[in-house]
């Protein structure tokens, strides 16, 4: 056991942290009003290589492991969970799926443009009636010659109108259900493909949620992601990226949410005092920071088996479910240590709050995480439970 | 003990119920949008009755009391946070403090404006640096022939930018300060040297505006002193803790608004081939809000009649503050997963319950201070008196 950063990942952490409190922290609360993506900032990011982190540095990226790639993710949410959310969806889910299951030729064509961040990834699973039921996809993909033509609505697809590629998944044998799904890459433009609504959301007001139809949409066989009937594979494990990814955002969100509780803490002063002195605002300052210490060691832990090449689904589930929670706690607190400011647009906290409450919904709600922690205790006994 | 409701508040309820549902639920969405209430909602409120439901009828109220009044709060509160606190700033600290310890004449003057609506009343105590620390107010009132002249600034006051009467603390003798050196007064807005800020923009309760006023040396008739000179600080405070209960019920509408909205999504949708209702999850959340909300609803009621029967209410009332608003934001927050992603949507009303919701674990006296206000008379009855 050796909890110290190498000369390495301390050099990253640095070069993150210093980026986004130069760059993220003075457009967050613009990008929060005009609900805007800020596409300036993300070309700045990109240009730093913040789109390809993990992507391996011969398809151009950099070639960061699980640990870099979360301290990444930490040093965006602190700053701007939008930005941070972005690009959680166009790494994790998006790009790092055609790392995992795709052809020589579908990563050669799409990581460099992805990791360069000229092409944002989209990851359109999500139905009306497909939510945390993943595998009742209406979304159908019907086999013609030379590919497939895809029919059906996505919804809630994050990055839906910057993307210029999804990784979109569709039945293929509807009655086999989670064994009938399978992956395509479509490039937005593609005939057939329409990109609709945008959600208004309470937080994360920067990311750009959409409804996508496909209406007769051709897919060519060469960008069939995988194998026909392998898509479930292809969600399980972009499952345990994002769910990685975005318990280090909870942890980001946490860490500013403290920060912005205590600088405040320490000004305001009440009954004559600072109200730093008051034992309430020490409790939640105290319970807040013991719960960002342990979130941190969960992510460490499964950054840690990611990287050693084991098994960390369950890892990352503990970890994302722990830190969704934790960042709400830690909004939620901090923001009552702000008392009547805590309400008032005029200072972030009221930000971290309405962006932190989408993490116990969105990369699998806790509820579908306590089902997969339960179903690893489960398991041991020989029970196969089921949602 | 006897838990039914006489047929005055019976009808009382249907009356405020069906003019919420008609009036006001309706327009919810677009108040959160736009950030506007319209006068004629509450000019309709008014000829209704509505602003003046616990104040005797000599003085143009309904007469209804503590209890009418919280039924009243609770039914406003499902439909719309934000009108419900327009119209309880208005009467519950507003209307309120006038009619806790102001003169007759004052009463007769100013009242049957105010509860026909024709009036908008507001409640003026928090400055930049006296927000819990209510007592380090700064606003000074100084004595002029037969006037006070109000010189300072209140942040933070609710119906700020609409109202027509602002009662005002203000210090009137430095030396004591706060303490026995202040004193309520009722200003009118059309008055030289009073004017407002911008309406602040706030996470929640979009169509309640909250601003900043400025007092630039208004000239108050001596005759607009509420209640006695130096005692304005007992005033407020007595205001305040009566407001708490009716606040408590506010909480308690918006709790169940909460869990309405969740029952009828657990049975409209569906996933893994069957009603959502049917995940233990989903039932435990709903049977955790339907309980919290019952014991909210208990406590709120037995309070108001405390009030009502002229019993000490103080500890009570600062529970349900403490409870409600906090019961409230459970509730809402399990809406908020039980609808999933569209629990986030601006399209659905949990998005906007769960950001109006918060502000009541803040506003009128935070919930730190509900625990001091508790814990000081828990421990006045065993002689120690507790300091913030």
């Amino acid at each position: 056991m050796d909890f110290t950063l190498t000369e390495e990942q301390t050099m990253f952490r640095d070069l993150f942290r210093d980026f986004a409190e130069k760059e993220i922290a003075k457009v967050a609360e613009h990008t929060d009003r005009s609900e805007e993506p800020p596409t300036e900032l993300f070309k700045k990011a990109a240009a730093q290589g913040f789109f390809g982190a993990p992507i391996p540095e011969n398809y151009g990226g950099v070639g960061i492991d699980w640990l870099p790639y979360t301290m990444l993710a930490e040093e965006l949410g602190k700053h701007c969970l939008s930005t941070a959310i972005t690009v959680a969806i166009h790494t994790s889910l998006s790009a790092m799926s055609i790392l995992d299951v795709g052809t020589e030729e579908q990563k050669q064509k799409y990581l460099p443009p992805m990791a360069s961040g000229e092409m944002i990834g989209a990851f359109a699973l999500t139905e009306p009636d497909a939510g945390s039921d993943a595998s009742s996809l209406f979304t159908i993909a019907e086999k013609v010659d030379g590919g497939y033509r895809l029919n059906g609505t996505k919804s809630w697809v994050s990055n839906g109108g910057i993307a210029g590629v999804f990784v979109v998944f569709a039945a293929t044998d509807s009655s086999a259900r989670n064994k009938g799904i399978t992956a395509f890459i479509v490039d937005a433009g593609t005939d057939g493909v329409t990109v609709g609504y945008r959600e208004k959301t309470m937080g994360l007001r920067g990311l750009d949620i959409r409804t996508v139809y496909f209406d007769e949409c051709f897919v060519p066989e060469s960008n069939r992601l995988s194998g026909e009937n392998q898509g479930w594979e292809i969600i399980t494990r972009a499952s345990d990226r994002i769910r990685l990814t975005l318990a280090a955002i909870s942890l980001g969100a946490a860490e500013a949410s403290l920060a912005l509780g205590v600088t405040f803490a320490a000004e305001r002063k009440q009954f004559g005092t600072q109200i730093a002195n008051k034992q309430a605002i020490q409790n939640y300052v105290a319970e807040v920071a013991v719960d960002v210490e342990a979130l941190r060691g969960l992510i460490r832990n499964a950054a840690w088996l990611a990287d050693t090449k084991q098994d960390y689904g369950r890892a990352a589930s503990i970890a994302k479910f722990f830190g969704a929670r934790v960042a709400q706690n830690a909004a939620n607190k901090m923001l009552q240590v702000h008392g009547g400011y805590g309400f008032s647009d005029e200072y972030a906290i009221s930000r971290y709050y309405r962006d932190v409450r989408a993490l116990r919904i969105l990369g699998g709600t806790d509820e579908m995480q306590r089902f997969i922690v339960a179903r690893g205790n489960f398991e041991e006994k020989g029970i196969k439970i089921q949602p | 003990m006897d838990f039914d409701l006489s047929p005055e508040y019976t009808a009382l309820r249907k009356m405020i119920r069906s003019v919420c549902e008609e009036e006001i639920a309706p327009v919810a969405h677009k108040i959160d949008e736009t950030g506007i209430v319209e006068r004629d909602l509450l000019r309709k409120l008014g000829e209704l009755g509505i602003l003046g439901v616990p104040f005797p009828r000599e003085y143009g109220g309904m007469g209804a009391g503590e209890i009418g009044y919280c039924i009243m709060m609770e039914e406003m509160n499902r439909a719309s946070a934000s009108v419900a606190t327009i119209v309880g700033a208005h009467i519950g600290i507003g209307v309120m403090s006038m009619y806790l310890d102001g003169s007759k004449a004052l009463k007769a003057k100013y009242m049957p404006d105010l509860c026909s609506g024709k009036k908008v009343c507001a409640f003026a105590l928090t400055e930049p640096n006296a927000g819990s620390d209510a007592a380090g107010i700064q606003l000074r009132a100084t004595l002029e022939g037969d006037s006070y002249m109000l010189d300072g600034q209140k942040m933070w006051i609710t119906n700020g930018p609409i109202a027509d009467v602002i009662n005002v603390l203000a210090i009137t003798d430095p030396a004591l300060g706060a303490r026995g050196g202040a004193t309520v007064f009722a200003v009118e807005s059309k008055w030289e040297g009073y004017s407002t800020g911008k309406p602040e923009r706030k996470m929640g309760l979009h169509g309640s505006p909250t601003s900043l006023l400025n007092f630039d040396n208004v000239r108050v008739p001596k005759e607009n002193v509420i209640g006695q000179i130096g005692l304005g600080f007992v005033t407020f405070m007595k205001t305040l803790d009566i407001g708490r209960v009716s606040l408590g019920a506010a909480t308690l509408g918006g709790a169940q608004a909460s869990l309405d909205a969740s029952v009828r999504w657990a049975r409209t949708r569906s996933q893994y081939g069957k009603q959502i209702a049917h995940n233990q999850t989903i039932q435990f959340m709903l049977a955790d809000m339907a309980t919290e909300i019952e014991s909210l609803r208990a406590l709120v009621y037995r309070t108001a009649w405390l009030v009502d029967s002229g019993k000490p209410f103080i500890k009570e009332a600062g529970m349900c503050k403490l409870l409600g608003s906090e019961i409230a934001s459970r509730c809402v927050d399990r809406a908020v997963q039980i609808h999933g992603a569209l629990g986030l949507s601006r399209d659905f009303p949990m998005e906007r319950g769960f950001r109006d919701a918060r502000i009541s674990e803040i506003f009128e006296g935070t919930n730190e201070i509900q625990r001091i206000v508790i814990a000081s008379e828990l421990m006045q009855e065993v002689g120690v008196r507790l300091r913030p």
